[in-house]
């Protein structure tokens, strides 16, 4: 028996397309001595890969997955595996055509060209055996096709052993992974032990079993995909091709049919969510076919049956065509439904490449290849870092709950803003109960129930005369009452619960030089001060943005977003020094935090403290621990809603106690219990505050978004070089704010767009800057204070001019817009007199 | 023609077959159903001879409740409806299988008429008795031709094809009669959608049958020893064809 | 005593007879062990290794046609009449049809192919399940004990000794016991090698992809004199006929040399092919199951192996 070799630079476990992918890659990119390990046998190891339908619908909601896509499809292409077909989603309701509109929208958003809405007959010539008569409508994307993906596979992890950079080992089990001081040191194999500090786990609905083997995480479940497969159909009997028929997606019955060959394949997302356990899955030899092709439940396909009769009688209705194959595919399923990619954030060194579809295989596999190298890649994948989950997400429980309620949306219609209803109420503020009793509206962030809006706040809508949304699509999700709340903190005085805030301090001696190297804005300020600033990319894109404050010379508090929590925790981690002369210890769950903002914010929090909270006293930017009653606070002058006011942090136990003492003292001064509906989206657009993952991508540089400051710091870090390049370049996109000039569509209802909408020139033509990228409405919403809604996006400089005339394209409509700003001036308060509001407050 | 065709629901095992904790049974964690190869092929000829002959098909299976997906897989190749004696799952020895079978043929005989031929498997993929067709055939004074690889009907009489060395033998005996059949006696369709639909409306005749005492009673199972010996691999690849013909001239097939 | 039920051919015992009686002989222990055999008035039957038992041997015109019923009748009068402990018969498909209709006659449980057996209330028998795949430990009630023998799962007793007498008998059968009976014959229209008496044989599975890809397989056997067979996949394809499947429900073989080729090596298969001496599988998996029954293995591509061999074979035979 052959044995694995003693050392590697990186061991790469799982042989399908997302391993051998990342192996070519990784050789690609100039790594040598690469081991690629399978439990299985080559070319098909058994998993997912070796089911899979293999088709690539090129579209989806989520820019980064398209990304992803559109980079495999291109290497599938080049790898010559790929068959051009086309492909049609279909509409049987009103609901579902709109929701197609939506996808025309993306596509042109992510720059996916040509695509159409076709008309029932338009689909019966595409797919002749189709009954039209049930259809109102499809979206046609004809660059979609089929892949081989084993081919793809082999080719790839042949040019990597062909190059000298790769060896490979099939039929060989990982027994073990040895961690040491907190990173991967060697794999055990059923065919010896290889040394290794790199360790990539590409092993799909195995992946859970690897990581716990290295005291890792990789939260993804196996569920079963029903398929079938039936023929021979008489009229694919003269096909050429193995595929000649564009594949349809039946959406509104969450199946899709497919030639193949002689046959047509079904698929259904239709059944019931049957998740299994990543240790029960069959060995090799026990499997009846393969250990991911289970065996197939009759009982829980026989509703489909007649959706598939009904879309092609001709075919499915067919009694001389039978059902020739049939099976319970296992995929991978996670519990926010993106994929798993990065550094696992318990073990340095041990990589996580798992739950990729074929679809996205290829691209991942550079991607991540990119981001092992070189520290990042060309498509960000923040969406998809393993280090995004928070304990609880990482849970049997927690994955098991959200698959099950996603499973049945796989080709749902899911709303930008839509709410789980699963696994809810694991986290909440010590306001909590308070909040109820406003009857909150409550929105999840990383676990915890944040108020988005409060009902009771209900008779300010008419106060301040706030229109309602009329189209049902713009309003779900959403409340009139968050403008009103936004213009009631904006006359008076706003209270926030900011529970979600993630918070970490870091302190020893070392700290200063840590955080140094960690961000872009000068860390070294006085003690008591609070500094906002981005966290940079190797590349000089974005990774974060977050607060600081210095609280003694060698102990910082860094506070960021709740979603984006882990993965900055993870990157100040990685970033502390080897010595161990500074420390980062995560105090998120310590702390509480309540926003207090407004005019009338000083004189609330006057009232409740003898100390000096003056502007002199108190400036802008200034933290400082003030005494309230018998309550230490720690106070942070600084707003992300553009208004006076303070952040205020308390001992958790403590959060209800504050809530309380300005809840009372705010009264006479018109205080109003505001919803992260103000915090995290009207407030800040006005303002033409950016926010992460929004605005700020790694594919954008400080200087695009607008944020560059007159000097760089002297002193050394992440993305510094790049950054330096950035500000003598001229930037090929600016990061605009416009706002929409007319709601009104063809039907007279007003529109509201709700981001990720593509902007236009009027005529319709996309907007494409110098490096490639789409213009798109990055954030999209209300700015009550101004009475307009407001889009940002980045626009090539010559759209990018105040006063420009564009479009946004929403719902295959197009609505005028005009831009207001360019750069980062606020449309609201654009000198920042309120937020520096001295005494006393301007009227 | 009224037929009947007995079935028993099997696992659909892979390259190893693992045993339960206890011993008593396969683990079927992962597995699969259907009915003994054997009895698909009965099941196609029962459905074929009624296409030819008009009349009715019937299948009939001793198994768990769950064996009604067999019963369902079989309709939805046409058979018309199914008889089902429900079990608790447990193991039914071929006397008691065969008694409980019985009764069941005569209860729908006096309901619905004679079967003019009941179609069993030659043995059953699991326990391989060979010997319930046979047992319910002598229960009910009926000829019984085993080991079928031919079946045809007329005047009354069934023709029956043995295949044996050098041949085949034929046996035509008077019908009502009882055949047992082998794979190889035709190629089973597969369901088509409108079969598989029209299956989950036709009509299983549920009933439960005590279960006799066993007279012959499965202790343990176990897996023979031997398997797992460690092949000798000559190479990889066309390269190792010279050693190939090295190995094949030691056994001596080769001059 | 115990009886051992005779299958003949050509007046020869048949092999699995022997073995039956091996069988038999171990179960009986002390106990005398005697045959019945049923011959057309035309037949006659050797008997010097039968003994040293009597030799039961029933004469009558119905045999010649097989009448398995009528086989069994026979049977069950000789148990009556000598009160047999126990009657064992060979695990052949004639054996497995004759002892049961005897079952059915006498209502006695039958415990078929077995491997072993021990005599005690009740009696110990262990049987073959799968095709030989799995072994069942049983207890089995029966007065007699009716066996029958897995087929090359015991050695043939070739301890047999001449008969100590033999006891000629017409049976008196009835008409029913004539009704199946063997009516025509059809010779076989093939002329290859049969299958499972071949002494090579060489079998294509769901690797050879298709009807024309067995071309290869054809090759080989042919240069090999060898039968060609095939997996249930393959027939289930519709790639072969039923006729050339090794396996469970196809043909059991039993040559010096199998070469699976492509046939990953479910049990179905291996059910199939257990009697062959030995096995040399081209396989591409290098953990395919049917390397825990093969003695060889070239791993690779049966598309680039198999041609390989033959060309070799060739060149050998050429020089």
């Amino acid at each position: 028996m052959s044995t694995v070799p003693r050392d590697a630079r990186a061991v790469v476990i799982g042989c399908g397309i997302v391993g051998n992918s990342l192996a070519y890659h990784l050789a690609r990119e100039g790594w040598r001595d690469l081991v690629l390990i399978d439990k299985g046998p080559l070319p098909n190891p058994g998993g997912s890969t070796g089911h899979a339908s293999n088709f690539i619908f090129l579209v989806d909601h989520s820019k980064e997955m398209t990304q992803l896509t559109l980079e495999s499809t291109r290497q599938y292409e080049e790898l010559g595996v790929f068959t051009e077909c086309g492909g049609i989603e279909v509409a049987r309701t009103e609901e579902r055509l709109e929701e197609l509109r939506r996808r025309m929208a993306s596509a042109k958003a992510w720059g996916v060209e040509p695509v159409s809405l076709v008309t029932p007959a338009e689909i019966k010539e595409l797919v002749p055996y189709i009954d039209e008569s049930i259809l109102l409508g499809g979206f046609h994307t004809p660059g979609v096709g089929v892949v081989d993906s084993l081919r793809a596979g082999t080719l790839m992890r042949e040019w990597a052993v062909e190059s000298g950079a790769l060896q490979v080992s099939a039929n060989t089990e990982v027994t073990g992974i040895d961690v040491e001081g907190g990173r991967v040191r060697r794999v055990h194999t059923s065919r010896g032990t290889v040394e290794a500090e790199t360790v990539v786990i590409a092993c799909g609905v195995w992946s859970p079993v690897l990581a716990r083997m290295a005291g890792a995480f990789v939260p993804l479940t196996p569920a079963v995909h029903q398929m079938i497969d039936v023929g021979p159909v008489p009229r694919f009997e003269q096909s050429s091709k193995a595929i000649e028929y564009p594949i349809v997606r039946d959406m509104d019955v969450f199946m899709y049919e497919r030639q193949d060959g002689t046959s047509l394949e079904i698929g259904s997302y239709a059944h019931r969510t049957i998740l299994h356990d990543p240790e029960e899955i069959p060995s090799i030899e026990e499997a009846a076919s393969s250990p991911t092709e289970l065996p197939f439940t009759q009982a829980d396909f026989d509703p489909q049956m007649q959706d598939a009769l009904d879309l092609m009688p001709e075919i499915v209705g067919d009694e001389s065509v039978g059902v020739k194959y049939a099976i319970n595919g296992l995929i991978s399923l996670t519990p926010d439904g993106m994929p798993l990619l990065g550094e696992t954030p318990e073990v340095k060194g041990l990589w996580s490449a798992a739950a990729v579809w074929v679809k996205e295989g290829p691209g991942v596999g550079k991607s991540l290849a990119e981001w092992m190298v070189h520290g990042e890649s060309h498509i960000d994948l923040h969406s998809s870092d393993i280090s995004r989950f928070h304990a609880h997400q990482q849970t049997r429980a927690h994955v098991r709950a959200r698959t099950t309620e996603a499973f049945p949306k796989t080709y749902g219609i899911i709303h930008p803003a839509e709410q789980w209803a699963s696994d809810r109420n694991l986290r909440l503020s010590p306001m909590h109960a308070r909040h109820e009793a406003l009857g909150a509206v409550f929105y999840e962030a990383a676990g915890w129930e944040r108020p988005q809006w409060f009902e009771s706040n209900a008779p300010l809508v008419e106060q301040y005369g706030v229109e309602a949304r009329e189209a049902e699509w713009d309003a779900r999700w959403w409340s009139p009452i968050v403008n009103a709340e936004h213009l009631a903190m904006r006359d008076n005085a706003g209270l926030f619960d900011l529970s979600a805030f993630a918070i970490f301090d870091v302190q020893g001696a070392g700290a200063l030089d840590a955080l140094q190297r960690s961000v872009l804005a000068q860390v070294d300020v006085a003690v008591g001060r609070v500094i906002y600033t981005p966290v940079l990319s190797p590349g000089g894109g974005f990774r974060s943005d977050l607060t600081i404050m210095r609280l003694a010379e060698d102990r910082f508090r860094v506070v960021t977003g709740g979603a984006h929590g882990m993965a900055d925790r993870k990157l100040f981690s990685d970033n502390l020094p080897a010595d161990g002369s500074a420390s980062l210890v995560d105090v998120t769950t310590a702390w509480t935090t309540i926003g207090l903002w407004g005019p009338r914010a000083r004189d609330i929090l006057g009232s409740v403290t003898s100390d000096d909270v003056s502007h002199d006293g108190f400036p802008f930017a200034a933290c400082r621990t003030l005494e309230l009653g018998s309550q230490l606070v720690l106070a942070s002058r600084i707003s992300y809603v553009g208004d006076l006011g303070w952040e205020l942090y308390v001992p958790i136990e403590q959060g209800a106690r504050l809530w309380d003492v300005l809840w009372e003292a705010g009264q006479p001064h018109g205080l109003t219990a505001c919803g992260i509906g103000v915090y995290g989206t009207t407030g800040r657009l006005e303002k033409c505050y950016r926010a992460y993952g929004a605005e700020l991508e790694s594919e954008y540089t400080v200087v695009e978004a607008g944020m560059a400051r007159p000097t760089v710091k002297e002193q050394d870090f992440v993305g510094k070089d790049a950054h330096l390049r950035h500000r003598d370049e001229e930037p090929a996109a600016l990061l605009c704010t416009l706002t929409i000039d007319d709601h009104t569509s063809a039907s007279g209802v007003k529109r509201y767009p709700l981001g990720r909408e593509p902007i236009t020139l009027p005529d319709g033509s996309p907007l494409t800057d110098a490096k490639g990228r789409r213009s798109y409405a990055t954030s999209a919403g209300a700015a009550p204070s101004v009475g307009k809604h407001v889009l940002m996006a980045y626009l090539p400089p010559e759209q990018a001019v105040v006063g420009e005339r564009l479009a946004v394209e929403y719902m295959c409509e197009r609505y005028p817009v005009t831009v207001e700003v360019v750069g980062a001036t606020p449309l609201f308060d654009p000198e920042n007199a309120r937020i520096r509001a001295a005494d006393p407050v301007p009227a | 023609m009224k037929i009947l065709v007995c079935g028993k629901r099997v696992p659909m095992t892979g390259g190893r077959i693992v045993l339960t904790e206890d011993e008593q049974a396969i683990e079927t964690r992962h597995l699969g159903f259907t009915i003994s190869p054997h009895e698909e092929c009965g099941v196609e000829e029962a459905v074929r001879l009624v296409e030819q002959h008009g009349g009715e098909s019937v299948v009939l299976t001793l198994g768990p409740p769950e064996a009604e997906e067999q019963l369902r897989d079989q309709m939805a190749l046409g058979v018309d409806r199914a008889i089902h004696l429900v079990t608790g799952g447990e193991e039914w020895d071929p006397q008691a299988t065969a008694a409980a079978i019985v009764d069941a043929i005569r209860a729908d005989e006096a309901a619905s008429g004679p079967f003019d031929l009941v179609v069993f498997g030659n043995e059953s993929a699991d326990s391989g008795g060979y010997q319930v067709g046979i047992r319910v055939a002598h229960a009910l004074g009926r000829p019984a031709v085993t080991g079928l690889k031919g079946v045809a009907v007329e005047d009354g009489r069934v023709r029956c094809e043995q295949e044996v060395a050098g041949g085949r033998d034929v046996y035509v005996v008077p019908l009502p009669a009882v055949v047992t059949v082998k794979e190889g006696l035709n190629l089973p369709r597969y369901p088509s959608v409108p079969g598989r639909m029209r299956a989950k409306q036709k009509p299983v005749a549920a009933t439960t049958p005590d279960r006799p005492q066993a007279r012959l009673r499965l202790v343990r199972l176990a897996v023979p020893a031997g398997q797992g010996k460690q092949a000798e691999v000559l190479g990889r690849g066309p390269e190792a064809a010279p050693a190939v013909v090295e190995v094949l001239r030691g056994i001596g097939v080769v001059a | 005593m115990i009886l051992v039920l005779v299958e003949h051919e050509g007046g020869a015992t048949t092999e699995l007879t022997s073995q039956a009686l091996a069988f038999g002989r171990s179960l009986a222990g002390d106990e005398p062990v005697d045959c019945v055999a049923c011959i057309a008035p035309s037949q006659e039957i050797a008997t010097d290794e039968l003994g040293p038992g009597t030799l039961h041997l029933a004469e009558h015109d119905a045999y010649a046609s097989l009448a398995p019923d009528a086989v069994a009748a026979t049977v069950a009068g000789v148990v009556e009449r000598t009160g047999a402990r126990a009657v064992v018969a060979p695990g052949s498909d004639t054996g497995n049809d004759v002892l049961a209709r005897v079952a059915a006659r006498l209502d006695q449980p039958l415990a078929s192919n077995c491997v072993a057996a021990t005599a005690g209330e009740p009696a110990r028998v262990t049987r073959t399940r799968w095709g030989g795949s799995l072994l069942e430990e049983a207890e089995l009630d029966g007065a007699p004990l009716l066996l029958t023998v897995q087929p090359h799962a015991v050695a043939a007793d070739v301890a047999g000794a001449p008969v100590a007498g033999v006891e000629r008998f017409t049976p008196v059968l009835a008409d029913a016991d004539l009704a199946v009976r063997v009516a025509d014959r059809v010779e076989a229209a093939g002329s290859g090698i049969a299958l499972a008496d071949a002494n090579v044989v060489v079998s294509g599975g769901r690797g050879v992809g298709s009807t024309e890809g067995f071309a290869i397989i054809e090759e080989l056997a042919g240069l090999l004199g060898a039968a060609v067979g095939c997996s249930r996949a393959v027939t289930m394809a519709g790639w072969r006929p039923h006729t050339d499947q090794v396996g469970q429900t196809g043909t059991k073989i039993a040559p010096e040399l199998y070469i699976p080729c492509g046939i990953s090596g479910a049990t179905q298969h291996m059910a199939g092919c257990k009697g062959a001496k030995r096995i040399l599988a081209i396989v591409d998996d290098a953990e395919a199951p049917i390397l825990a029954g093969a003695d060889y293995a070239v791993i690779g591509d049966l598309h680039e192996i198999v041609p390989a061999i033959s060309a070799e074979l060739r060149k050998a035979r050429g020089s």
